[in-house]
């Protein structure tokens, strides 16, 4: 496509996505803590959306967050990447998705690194040929799950049996985003809107008929920070940043948050737990917190998926006044069951956040 | 060689730092600085100078280990420098040289390298359910506690295929792929650096009167503070 004007000032923090056939992997961080999200991406986009997502049993994790925690080496790192792009040739695909922001990032900074330093290239290839017998192309085109969302938000729009709106007014939700820092801040050009205009998680709010919120903090880490959560004695550091970025949107009160990095989601909702408890304080209203959703859980529950299938019951944060919001039903009791209504038991209650 | 040399030899080094102006706008953008008594500003100052002994003390210093690697220097230096990338490749010539033991931050090497190396060649994951233990995070709230004391059943009820064949959430990897990645870390390094890890842990461990196994703990959840004296 030829771009003129502003168009093609633009054109700069464009992605031109593939239309179909993936190859793709999983996240190690939302496997545990959004099984929901790692599921309901290949379900929408198989089944609502039709298109050809590749999965290989044999795929591992691609050691980024070893990698940023400093415990393997750059050709380690580079090598199990390398494994997984062997995978994706053998299964005859060109196009790779990955669900994990670190691993997105692990992935862009190999390939720009091979690119230019040649020689490195040659080396890993020769380090997985010794150790694991394989070899590999390299992919046409990587992208990360929510970019594959980001393209379809309008086809996901189109089949909504929900609209980010409030069910009595009539007026949008107010959604902030947070893009995970390895989407695009190492390398702007392969993130949809680049380091600074990131356009991939407000395109979906705004298909399906929410409001995106400025704040002064919006581009702020969550404070993931690999080593200074991992380790006990550093999540000071972790839990600051969070705090940061919630004091300085609380004055435009934010309805929801939505996220793209398998990290950002679970430190957003835990650290206003944390907040909550030690301090006394919420964010949400009526003393609960504000909910923080992955792409994949806010395009399910508009496509009009039961919030208990697709794992909401694993937040810290309540979900039920915002599906109350929009309308959206749930059963209650169903909550905390088990398959075959198998009496799981309840979590405990906190003591000064509201939830259910 | 001279420790700015064999800085010279990592291509992080090489891609992180061209020529700093020492302007400090990685500083300005730093979570870390805002949270730690840290400047990376001053450490590619220092680096660039070249002087081998400010080099050696900074990595045995408990500075460069602050960096939480999210990158945000690398989006706004006027010289396109990245000071997280010249922090790995220190980190990495820090643990080569054994240097890590002799800081409080340093030492927290040894925990992360026995977690997340053990959970890659134990799983295929770097983040396992079975080593995530809800008494380390607490944080995680009542209702991972509660996912966590009901695991088999709340991952096939929101479909996981926790610890099952073939593809899906949390699958158990086979035991071939994971012959694989031991194959690799034995190939690139990785097998070296995790047995250098614990033998300069060990050392450290007998100096400070401790087992390994208490060095661990200690390192896991040791906080002296201080990181934020002005």
């Amino acid at each position: 496509m030829i771009y003129q004007g502003k168009q093609k000032i633009w054109a700069d923090y464009q992605k031109e996505i593939p239309d179909d056939h993936w190859y793709y992997v999983r996240s190690c961080i939302r496997q545990n803590f959004f099984p929901g999200s790692e599921k309901m991406f290949t379900k929408i986009t198989r089944d609502d959306l039709g298109l050809d997502m590749h999965e290989n049993a044999h795929h591992t994790t691609c050691g980024g967050i070893a990698y940023h925690c400093d415990t393997i080496p750059q050709e380690t790192v580079m090598t199990i990447v390398a494994r997984q792009f062997a995978l994706m040739t053998e299964a005859g695909y060109e196009n790779y998705c990955c669900s994990c922001i670190t691993s997105f990032g692990n992935y862009i900074e190999t390939l720009e690194s091979w690119h230019e330093f040649p020689e490195l290239e040659a080396r890993i290839r020769e380090h997985l040929w010794k150790s694991c017998k394989r070899e590999f192309n390299k992919p046409k085109y990587i992208a990360h799950t929510s970019d594959v969302i980001y393209k379809h938000r309008n086809e996901i729009a189109e089949k909504a049996k929900f609209r980010l709106v409030d069910k009595n007014t009539g007026e949008p939700l107010r959604g902030v985003e947070h893009i995970g820092c390895h989407y695009n801040k190492m390398f702007p050009s392969k993130g949809v809107g680049g380091a600074e205009y990131p356009y991939v998680l407000c395109g979906m709010i705004e298909s399906w008929g929410g409001q995106v919120i400025d704040y002064p903090e919006r581009r702020h880490c969550c404070g993931y920070g690999f080593r200074q959560y991992h380790i006990k004695a550093n999540r000071g550091y972790s839990f600051a940043n969070t705090h940061k970025k919630f004091e300085s949107m609380e004055p435009y009160h934010p309805d929801f948050i939505l996220t793209n990095c398998p990290g950002c989601p679970y430190f957003l909702d835990r650290w206003q737990y944390v907040t909550a408890e030690t301090e006394g304080k919420t964010y949400g209203r009526n003393g609960c917190g504000i909910p923080v959703f992955t792409y994949e859980e806010l395009a399910s529950l508009v496509l009009g998926y039961d919030p208990w299938d697709i794992g909401l019951q694993m937040h810290q944060v309540a979900v039920e006044p915002f599906l109350d919001r929009i309308g959206i039903e749930y059963d209650p009791g169903a909550k905390y069951l088990g398959v075959n209504k198998k009496d799981l038991g309840r979590p405990s209650l906190p003591e000064h956040m509201v939830c259910f | 060689m001279n420790l700015y040399e064999e800085l010279c030899k990592d291509y992080r080094f090489r891609e992180g730092l061209h020529t700093c102006i020492n302007c400090g706008t990685c500083t300005a953008i730093c979570p870390a600085a805002e949270f730690y008594r840290y400047d990376p500003r001053r450490i590619v100052d220092i680096v660039q100078r070249k002087n081998e002994d400010e080099i050696e003390a900074l990595l045995k210093s408990d500075t460069i280990w602050y960096c939480g690697e999210c990158m945000s220097c690398s989006t706004r230096c006027p010289r396109t420098n990245t000071p997280g990338l010249v922090i790995m490749a220190l980190r990495a010539m820090s643990i080569r040289h054994g240097f890590f033991t002799a800081s409080e931050k340093g030492r927290q090497v040894y925990p992360l390298t026995k977690l997340l190396t053990g959970n890659i060649l134990n799983y295929g994951y770097c983040v396992y359910p079975e080593t995530f233990k809800w008494e380390d995070h607490q944080e995680s709230g009542p209702v991972f506690k509660w996912h966590l004391e009901h695991l088999k059943d709340d991952f096939e009820r929101i479909g996981a295929n926790y610890q099952g064949t073939g593809p899906g959430v949390l699958r158990r990897i086979p035991q071939e792929d994971r012959d694989e990645l031991k194959a690799i870390f034995d190939e690139t390094g990785a097998t070296d650096q995790i047995n250098l890890v614990e033998r300069c842990s060990k050392a450290k461990a007998e100096e400070m009167g401790m087992t390994l196994e208490e060095y661990g703990k200690y390192t896991f959840e040791y906080n002296s503070g201080n990181d934020f004296d002005k």
